[in-house]
Protein backbone atom coordinates (compact mmCIF):
# COMPACT_ATOMS: atom_id res chain seq x y z
CA UNK A 1 0.00 0.00 0.00
CA UNK A 2 1.58 3.29 -1.04
CA UNK A 3 1.61 5.93 1.64
CA UNK A 4 0.53 9.32 0.42
CA UNK A 5 1.35 12.18 2.71
CA UNK A 6 -0.56 15.37 2.19
CA UNK A 7 1.09 18.20 4.09
CA UNK A 8 -0.50 20.88 1.95
CA UNK A 9 -3.90 20.06 3.42
CA UNK A 10 -2.48 20.72 6.87
CA UNK A 11 -0.37 23.74 6.01
CA UNK A 12 -3.26 25.61 4.42
CA UNK A 13 -4.76 25.75 7.89
CA UNK A 14 -1.78 27.84 8.99
CA UNK A 15 -3.87 30.53 10.76
CA UNK A 16 -5.03 27.87 13.24
CA UNK A 17 -1.48 26.68 13.79
CA UNK A 18 -0.23 30.23 14.25
CA UNK A 19 -2.96 30.96 16.76
CA UNK A 20 -2.06 27.75 18.59
CA UNK A 21 1.60 28.74 18.75
CA UNK A 22 0.71 32.18 20.08
CA UNK A 23 -1.42 30.57 22.80
CA UNK A 24 1.30 28.09 23.71
CA UNK A 25 3.88 30.88 23.94
CA UNK A 26 1.50 33.13 25.86
CA UNK A 27 0.64 30.45 28.40
CA UNK A 28 4.32 29.60 28.78
CA UNK A 29 5.34 33.23 29.29
CA UNK A 30 2.76 33.83 32.00
CA UNK A 31 3.57 30.50 33.64
CA UNK A 32 7.31 31.24 33.51
CA UNK A 33 7.00 34.64 35.21
CA UNK A 34 4.48 33.63 37.86
CA UNK A 35 5.91 30.13 38.31
CA UNK A 36 9.45 31.40 38.92
CA UNK A 37 8.11 33.97 41.38
CA UNK A 38 6.21 31.25 43.21
CA UNK A 39 9.28 29.02 43.09
CA UNK A 40 11.54 31.71 44.56
CA UNK A 41 9.01 32.42 47.32
CA UNK A 42 8.78 28.70 48.08
CA UNK A 43 12.57 28.33 48.07
CA UNK A 44 12.85 31.27 50.45
CA UNK A 45 10.29 29.75 52.79
CA UNK A 46 12.06 26.43 52.69
CA UNK A 47 15.46 27.87 53.57
CA UNK A 48 14.51 30.79 55.83
CA UNK A 49 10.94 30.18 56.92
CA UNK A 50 9.44 28.77 60.09
CA UNK A 51 8.99 25.05 60.74
CA UNK A 52 5.36 25.04 59.62
CA UNK A 53 6.21 27.01 56.49
CA UNK A 54 8.97 24.58 55.60
CA UNK A 55 6.68 21.61 56.09
CA UNK A 56 3.96 23.14 53.92
CA UNK A 57 6.40 23.95 51.13
CA UNK A 58 7.90 20.45 51.30
CA UNK A 59 4.41 18.96 51.01
CA UNK A 60 3.58 21.23 48.07
CA UNK A 61 6.81 20.44 46.24
CA UNK A 62 6.62 16.69 46.77
CA UNK A 63 2.95 16.35 45.89
CA UNK A 64 3.45 18.19 42.60
CA UNK A 65 6.70 16.47 41.68
CA UNK A 66 5.25 13.02 42.26
CA UNK A 67 2.01 13.32 40.30
CA UNK A 68 1.51 13.75 36.53
CA UNK A 69 0.73 17.18 35.13
CA UNK A 70 -2.37 15.89 33.36
CA UNK A 71 -3.86 14.77 36.70
CA UNK A 72 -3.07 18.15 38.26
CA UNK A 73 -4.77 19.85 35.32
CA UNK A 74 -7.86 17.60 35.48
CA UNK A 75 -8.05 18.08 39.22
CA UNK A 76 -8.08 21.86 38.83
CA UNK A 77 -10.41 21.93 35.83
CA UNK A 78 -12.85 19.12 36.69
CA UNK A 79 -12.34 18.70 40.43
CA UNK A 80 -12.35 22.23 41.80
CA UNK A 81 -15.80 23.19 40.46
CA UNK A 82 -17.15 20.72 43.05
CA UNK A 83 -15.82 23.15 45.65
CA UNK A 84 -17.43 26.06 43.84
CA UNK A 85 -14.26 27.18 42.01
CA UNK A 86 -15.21 27.26 38.36
CA UNK A 87 -12.43 28.11 35.94
CA UNK A 88 -12.26 28.59 32.19
CA UNK A 89 -9.97 26.14 30.37
CA UNK A 90 -7.41 28.90 29.85
CA UNK A 91 -7.31 29.88 33.53
CA UNK A 92 -7.16 26.27 34.63
CA UNK A 93 -4.23 25.71 32.25
CA UNK A 94 -2.32 28.76 33.46
CA UNK A 95 -2.90 27.92 37.12
CA UNK A 96 -1.84 24.31 36.63
CA UNK A 97 1.31 25.38 34.79
CA UNK A 98 2.20 27.98 37.43
CA UNK A 99 1.73 25.53 40.28
CA UNK A 100 3.71 22.88 38.45
CA UNK A 101 6.62 25.15 37.52
CA UNK A 102 6.57 26.66 41.01
CA UNK A 103 7.25 23.30 42.64
CA UNK A 104 10.08 22.31 40.31
CA UNK A 105 11.73 25.72 40.31
CA UNK A 106 11.52 25.84 44.11
CA UNK A 107 13.81 22.81 44.25
CA UNK A 108 16.15 24.21 41.60
CA UNK A 109 16.41 27.65 43.24
CA UNK A 110 16.93 26.03 46.63
CA UNK A 111 19.90 24.10 45.25
CA UNK A 112 21.31 27.40 44.01
CA UNK A 113 20.76 29.08 47.39
CA UNK A 114 22.45 26.26 49.26
CA UNK A 115 25.55 26.68 47.12
CA UNK A 116 25.97 30.27 48.32
CA UNK A 117 28.96 30.44 50.69
CA UNK A 118 27.99 31.07 54.30
CA UNK A 119 30.60 33.84 54.50
CA UNK A 120 28.65 35.99 52.06
CA UNK A 121 25.62 35.99 54.32
CA UNK A 122 27.79 36.70 57.37
CA UNK A 123 29.48 39.57 55.56
CA UNK A 124 26.06 41.02 54.70
CA UNK A 125 24.92 40.57 58.31
CA UNK A 126 27.99 42.42 59.54
CA UNK A 127 26.94 45.29 57.29
CA UNK A 128 23.65 45.36 59.23
CA UNK A 129 21.56 44.42 56.19
CA UNK A 130 18.07 43.15 56.91
CA UNK A 131 17.16 39.53 56.17
CA UNK A 132 14.97 40.54 53.27
CA UNK A 133 17.76 42.65 51.85
CA UNK A 134 20.31 39.89 52.26
CA UNK A 135 18.06 37.48 50.40
CA UNK A 136 17.21 39.75 47.48
CA UNK A 137 20.63 41.41 47.10
CA UNK A 138 23.20 38.87 48.28
CA UNK A 139 21.81 35.35 48.17
CA UNK A 140 19.32 35.32 45.30
CA UNK A 141 21.16 36.90 42.33
CA UNK A 142 24.17 34.54 42.32
CA UNK A 143 21.87 31.61 43.13
CA UNK A 144 19.73 32.36 40.07
CA UNK A 145 22.81 32.82 37.90
CA UNK A 146 24.08 29.43 38.99
CA UNK A 147 20.86 27.55 38.23
CA UNK A 148 19.58 29.54 35.26
CA UNK A 149 20.25 26.76 32.70
CA UNK A 150 18.25 24.31 34.84
CA UNK A 151 15.41 26.81 35.19
CA UNK A 152 15.39 27.37 31.42
CA UNK A 153 15.11 23.60 30.87
CA UNK A 154 12.26 23.41 33.33
CA UNK A 155 10.38 26.23 31.61
CA UNK A 156 10.71 24.33 28.31
CA UNK A 157 9.49 21.12 29.97
CA UNK A 158 6.43 23.00 31.21
CA UNK A 159 5.85 24.43 27.72
CA UNK A 160 5.97 20.94 26.19
CA UNK A 161 3.74 19.66 28.99
CA UNK A 162 1.18 22.33 28.10
CA UNK A 163 0.29 20.22 25.04
CA UNK A 164 -2.03 18.40 27.44
CA UNK A 165 -4.03 21.60 28.00
CA UNK A 166 -5.64 21.01 24.60
CA UNK A 167 -7.47 18.11 26.26
CA UNK A 168 -9.58 20.57 28.25
CA UNK A 169 -10.11 22.72 25.13
CA UNK A 170 -7.48 25.37 25.69
CA UNK A 171 -6.76 26.44 22.13
CA UNK A 172 -3.01 25.92 22.14
CA UNK A 173 -0.89 24.23 19.49
CA UNK A 174 -1.86 20.60 20.09
CA UNK A 175 -5.53 21.64 20.15
CA UNK A 176 -5.02 23.26 16.75
CA UNK A 177 -3.48 20.03 15.42
CA UNK A 178 -6.44 18.05 16.75
CA UNK A 179 -8.88 20.48 15.20
CA UNK A 180 -7.13 20.29 11.82
CA UNK A 181 -7.07 16.50 11.79
CA UNK A 182 -10.76 16.39 12.67
CA UNK A 183 -11.45 18.60 9.64
CA UNK A 184 -9.34 16.89 6.99
CA UNK A 185 -8.59 13.48 8.55
CA UNK A 186 -4.85 14.01 7.94
CA UNK A 187 -3.98 13.03 11.50
CA UNK A 188 -0.38 11.95 10.99
CA UNK A 189 0.53 15.00 8.92
CA UNK A 190 -1.18 17.36 11.35
CA UNK A 191 0.74 15.95 14.30
CA UNK A 192 4.03 15.89 12.37
CA UNK A 193 3.63 19.58 11.62
CA UNK A 194 2.63 20.37 15.20
CA UNK A 195 5.58 18.36 16.53
CA UNK A 196 7.98 20.22 14.24
CA UNK A 197 6.52 23.52 15.45
CA UNK A 198 6.99 22.44 19.07
CA UNK A 199 10.62 21.59 18.29
CA UNK A 200 11.04 25.02 16.72
CA UNK A 201 9.42 26.64 19.76
CA UNK A 202 11.61 24.80 22.23
CA UNK A 203 14.81 25.70 20.35
CA UNK A 204 13.70 29.34 20.09
CA UNK A 205 12.61 29.59 23.71
CA UNK A 206 15.91 28.03 24.84
CA UNK A 207 17.77 30.67 22.84
CA UNK A 208 15.66 33.52 24.21
CA UNK A 209 16.09 32.28 27.77
CA UNK A 210 19.86 32.04 27.30
CA UNK A 211 19.86 35.65 26.14
CA UNK A 212 17.66 36.72 29.06
CA UNK A 213 20.08 34.90 31.36
CA UNK A 214 23.08 36.66 29.87
CA UNK A 215 21.37 40.02 30.19
CA UNK A 216 20.58 39.15 33.76
CA UNK A 217 24.14 37.95 34.43
CA UNK A 218 25.94 40.97 33.06
CA UNK A 219 23.36 43.72 33.28
CA UNK A 220 22.45 45.55 36.53
CA UNK A 221 20.82 43.84 39.47
CA UNK A 222 24.17 43.17 41.05
CA UNK A 223 25.02 46.69 42.21
CA UNK B 1 -9.07 -1.05 22.77
CA UNK B 2 -11.41 1.80 21.86
CA UNK B 3 -14.29 -0.61 21.82
CA UNK B 4 -13.30 -2.00 25.21
CA UNK B 5 -13.08 1.52 26.56
CA UNK B 6 -16.51 2.25 25.26
CA UNK B 7 -18.01 -0.95 26.62
CA UNK B 8 -16.45 -0.45 30.03
CA UNK B 9 -17.56 3.16 30.27
CA UNK B 10 -21.02 2.19 29.07
CA UNK B 11 -21.27 -0.53 31.70
CA UNK B 12 -20.05 1.88 34.37
CA UNK B 13 -22.67 4.40 33.38
CA UNK B 14 -25.55 1.96 33.20
CA UNK B 15 -24.77 -0.40 36.02
CA UNK B 16 -23.99 1.52 39.17
CA UNK B 17 -24.54 5.17 39.72
CA UNK B 18 -23.90 4.96 43.43
CA UNK B 19 -20.17 4.41 43.80
CA UNK B 20 -18.85 4.20 47.32
CA UNK B 21 -15.36 5.47 48.03
CA UNK B 22 -14.26 1.86 48.24
CA UNK B 23 -15.67 1.14 44.77
CA UNK B 24 -13.74 4.07 43.38
CA UNK B 25 -10.51 3.01 45.07
CA UNK B 26 -10.90 -0.60 44.04
CA UNK B 27 -11.47 0.26 40.39
CA UNK B 28 -8.58 2.70 40.39
CA UNK B 29 -6.30 0.12 41.97
CA UNK B 30 -7.20 -2.36 39.26
CA UNK B 31 -6.35 0.21 36.61
CA UNK B 32 -3.12 1.16 38.39
CA UNK B 33 -1.79 -2.28 37.45
CA UNK B 34 -1.66 -1.16 33.83
CA UNK B 35 0.15 2.02 34.79
CA UNK B 36 2.79 -0.17 36.45
CA UNK B 37 3.01 -2.60 33.55
CA UNK B 38 3.28 0.15 30.94
CA UNK B 39 5.92 1.93 33.06
CA UNK B 40 7.98 -1.25 33.26
CA UNK B 41 7.72 -1.90 29.52
CA UNK B 42 8.78 1.66 28.76
CA UNK B 43 11.56 1.67 31.32
CA UNK B 44 13.04 -1.70 30.37
CA UNK B 45 12.58 -1.17 26.62
CA UNK B 46 14.00 2.31 26.97
CA UNK B 47 17.02 0.95 28.83
CA UNK B 48 17.84 -1.53 26.06
CA UNK B 49 17.43 1.01 23.25
CA UNK B 50 19.14 3.68 25.34
CA UNK B 51 22.16 1.46 25.95
CA UNK B 52 22.54 0.77 22.23
CA UNK B 53 22.30 4.50 21.53
CA UNK B 54 24.88 5.15 24.25
CA UNK B 55 27.34 2.78 22.61
CA UNK B 56 26.69 4.44 19.24
CA UNK B 57 27.32 7.82 20.81
CA UNK B 58 30.56 6.88 22.55
CA UNK B 59 32.15 5.50 19.37
CA UNK B 60 34.38 7.90 17.52
CA UNK B 61 32.20 7.87 14.43
CA UNK B 62 30.98 11.43 13.89
CA UNK B 63 27.88 10.41 11.95
CA UNK B 64 26.64 8.12 14.74
CA UNK B 65 27.35 10.71 17.42
CA UNK B 66 25.40 13.36 15.56
CA UNK B 67 22.49 11.06 14.78
CA UNK B 68 22.07 10.12 18.44
CA UNK B 69 22.38 13.76 19.49
CA UNK B 70 19.66 14.63 16.98
CA UNK B 71 17.45 11.79 18.21
CA UNK B 72 17.79 13.05 21.79
CA UNK B 73 17.09 16.64 20.74
CA UNK B 74 13.90 15.58 18.94
CA UNK B 75 12.51 13.55 21.83
CA UNK B 76 13.47 16.08 24.47
CA UNK B 77 12.31 19.04 22.41
CA UNK B 78 8.80 17.85 21.58
CA UNK B 79 5.83 16.98 23.80
CA UNK B 80 5.41 13.34 24.79
CA UNK B 81 1.73 13.74 23.90
CA UNK B 82 2.67 14.49 20.26
CA UNK B 83 5.00 11.48 20.23
CA UNK B 84 2.12 9.31 21.41
CA UNK B 85 -0.21 10.66 18.73
CA UNK B 86 2.44 10.16 16.06
CA UNK B 87 3.04 6.57 17.13
CA UNK B 88 -0.70 5.91 17.21
CA UNK B 89 -1.58 7.44 13.86
CA UNK B 90 1.76 6.74 12.18
CA UNK B 91 1.56 3.01 12.78
CA UNK B 92 -2.03 2.92 11.60
CA UNK B 93 -0.95 4.70 8.43
CA UNK B 94 1.84 2.21 7.81
CA UNK B 95 -0.84 -0.45 7.83
CA UNK B 96 0.27 -1.99 11.11
CA UNK B 97 -2.62 -3.33 13.13
CA UNK B 98 -2.20 -1.01 16.07
CA UNK B 99 -3.72 -0.68 19.48
CA UNK B 100 -3.31 1.82 22.28
CA UNK B 101 -1.12 -0.78 24.00
CA UNK B 102 1.36 -1.03 21.13
CA UNK B 103 1.40 2.68 20.33
CA UNK B 104 1.87 3.66 23.97
CA UNK B 105 4.61 1.07 24.50
CA UNK B 106 6.51 2.13 21.40
CA UNK B 107 6.24 5.86 22.05
CA UNK B 108 7.14 5.60 25.73
CA UNK B 109 10.03 3.24 25.00
CA UNK B 110 11.54 5.64 22.46
CA UNK B 111 10.93 8.60 24.77
CA UNK B 112 12.62 6.81 27.69
CA UNK B 113 15.53 5.69 25.52
CA UNK B 114 16.29 9.29 24.53
CA UNK B 115 16.32 10.51 28.13
CA UNK B 116 18.23 7.52 29.47
CA UNK B 117 20.89 7.71 26.80
CA UNK B 118 21.34 11.40 27.60
CA UNK B 119 21.64 10.72 31.33
CA UNK B 120 24.10 7.89 30.77
CA UNK B 121 26.09 9.87 28.24
CA UNK B 122 26.65 12.47 30.95
CA UNK B 123 27.87 9.73 33.30
CA UNK B 124 30.28 8.33 30.69
CA UNK B 125 31.62 11.80 30.03
CA UNK B 126 32.22 12.23 33.76
CA UNK B 127 34.80 9.41 33.61
CA UNK B 128 38.23 11.03 33.35
CA UNK B 129 39.95 10.85 29.98
CA UNK B 130 42.87 9.09 31.65
CA UNK B 131 40.77 6.02 32.32
CA UNK B 132 40.13 5.57 28.59
CA UNK B 133 43.80 6.15 27.84
CA UNK B 134 44.95 3.71 30.51
CA UNK B 135 42.60 1.08 29.08
CA UNK B 136 43.89 1.80 25.60
CA UNK B 137 47.48 1.46 26.76
CA UNK B 138 46.58 -2.02 27.99
CA UNK B 139 45.74 -2.81 24.37
CA UNK B 140 42.03 -3.11 25.07
CA UNK B 141 39.77 -2.59 22.09
CA UNK B 142 36.74 -0.24 22.20
CA UNK B 143 34.38 -2.91 23.46
CA UNK B 144 36.76 -3.99 26.21
CA UNK B 145 37.41 -0.38 27.23
CA UNK B 146 33.68 0.18 27.64
CA UNK B 147 32.94 -3.15 29.25
CA UNK B 148 35.76 -3.40 31.76
CA UNK B 149 36.77 0.17 32.50
CA UNK B 150 34.27 2.85 31.60
CA UNK B 151 30.78 1.37 32.01
CA UNK B 152 31.33 -0.10 35.50
CA UNK B 153 32.42 3.30 36.78
CA UNK B 154 29.79 5.24 34.83
CA UNK B 155 27.16 2.76 36.00
CA UNK B 156 27.77 3.66 39.61
CA UNK B 157 27.22 7.34 38.80
CA UNK B 158 24.15 6.51 36.73
CA UNK B 159 22.08 4.60 39.27
CA UNK B 160 20.59 7.55 41.17
CA UNK B 161 19.49 9.65 38.14
CA UNK B 162 18.20 6.50 36.41
CA UNK B 163 15.99 5.62 39.37
CA UNK B 164 14.88 9.25 39.43
CA UNK B 165 13.92 9.01 35.76
CA UNK B 166 11.65 6.06 36.55
CA UNK B 167 9.37 8.56 38.31
CA UNK B 168 9.22 10.59 35.11
CA UNK B 169 8.28 7.46 33.14
CA UNK B 170 5.45 6.60 35.55
CA UNK B 171 4.10 10.13 35.25
CA UNK B 172 4.55 9.95 31.47
CA UNK B 173 2.29 6.91 31.21
CA UNK B 174 -0.59 9.14 32.33
CA UNK B 175 -0.54 10.67 28.85
CA UNK B 176 -1.30 7.29 27.30
CA UNK B 177 -4.83 7.86 28.62
CA UNK B 178 -5.29 10.42 25.85
CA UNK B 179 -4.92 7.80 23.11
CA UNK B 180 -7.37 5.51 24.92
CA UNK B 181 -5.05 3.35 26.97
CA UNK B 182 -6.97 2.42 30.12
CA UNK B 183 -4.59 3.09 32.99
CA UNK B 184 -4.98 5.06 36.19
CA UNK B 185 -5.78 8.46 34.66
CA UNK B 186 -8.17 7.07 32.04
CA UNK B 187 -9.93 5.00 34.69
CA UNK B 188 -10.25 8.17 36.75
CA UNK B 189 -11.92 9.95 33.86
CA UNK B 190 -14.27 7.01 33.23
CA UNK B 191 -15.26 6.72 36.88
CA UNK B 192 -15.79 10.47 37.01
CA UNK B 193 -18.17 10.20 34.06
CA UNK B 194 -20.12 7.53 35.92
CA UNK B 195 -20.16 9.05 39.39
CA UNK B 196 -19.97 12.81 38.83
CA UNK B 197 -17.50 13.05 41.69
CA UNK B 198 -14.47 14.53 39.96
CA UNK B 199 -13.02 16.02 43.12
CA UNK B 200 -12.94 12.72 45.00
CA UNK B 201 -11.89 10.64 42.02
CA UNK B 202 -9.03 12.86 40.85
CA UNK B 203 -7.84 13.21 44.45
CA UNK B 204 -7.66 9.42 44.66
CA UNK B 205 -5.90 9.22 41.28
CA UNK B 206 -3.33 11.81 42.36
CA UNK B 207 -2.83 10.00 45.66
CA UNK B 208 -2.14 6.71 43.89
CA UNK B 209 0.44 8.29 41.61
CA UNK B 210 1.98 9.82 44.69
CA UNK B 211 2.12 6.46 46.47
CA UNK B 212 3.80 4.96 43.40
CA UNK B 213 6.27 7.76 42.78
CA UNK B 214 7.21 9.18 46.16
CA UNK B 215 9.01 6.08 47.51
CA UNK B 216 11.01 5.92 44.27
CA UNK B 217 11.88 9.62 44.56
CA UNK B 218 13.03 9.09 48.13
CA UNK B 219 15.08 6.06 47.13
CA UNK B 220 16.73 8.01 44.30
CA UNK B 221 17.62 10.76 46.77
CA UNK B 222 19.10 8.26 49.22
CA UNK B 223 21.20 6.73 46.46
CA UNK B 224 22.43 10.15 45.47
CA UNK B 225 23.42 11.01 49.02
CA UNK B 226 25.28 7.71 49.41
CA UNK B 227 27.18 8.27 46.19
CA UNK B 228 28.29 11.72 47.33
CA UNK B 229 29.28 10.36 50.71
CA UNK B 230 31.65 7.83 49.18
CA UNK B 231 33.32 10.22 46.81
Amino acid sequence: MPIALDFAAVLQEWPLLLKGMVWTLGLTTIAAVLGLTLGIAAAWTRTEGSGVGRLLVAMYVESIRNTPFIVQLFFIFFGLPALGVKLSPEWASVIAMVINLGAYSAEIVRAGIQATPRGQVEAALSLAMTRAHIFTRVVLPPALQRVWPALASQIIIVMLGSAVCGQIATEELSFAANLIQSRNFRAFEAFIVATALYLLLSITVRDVLNRVGRLFLFGGRRG
Amino acid sequence: MCLTAWVVSFCLEVAVVEFSLWDILRNLLLAARWTVVLSLIAFLGGSVVGLLLLVARTTHIKFLQRSVAGYVQIFQGTPLLMQLFLAYFGMAMLGVETSAWVAASVALTLYSSAFLTEIWHGCVRAIPRGQWEAAQSLAMNFREQLQHVVLPQAGRLAIAPTVGFLVQVIKGTALASVIGFIELTKAGTMITNATFKPFVVYSCVAMMYFLLCFPISLYARTLERKLHAYR
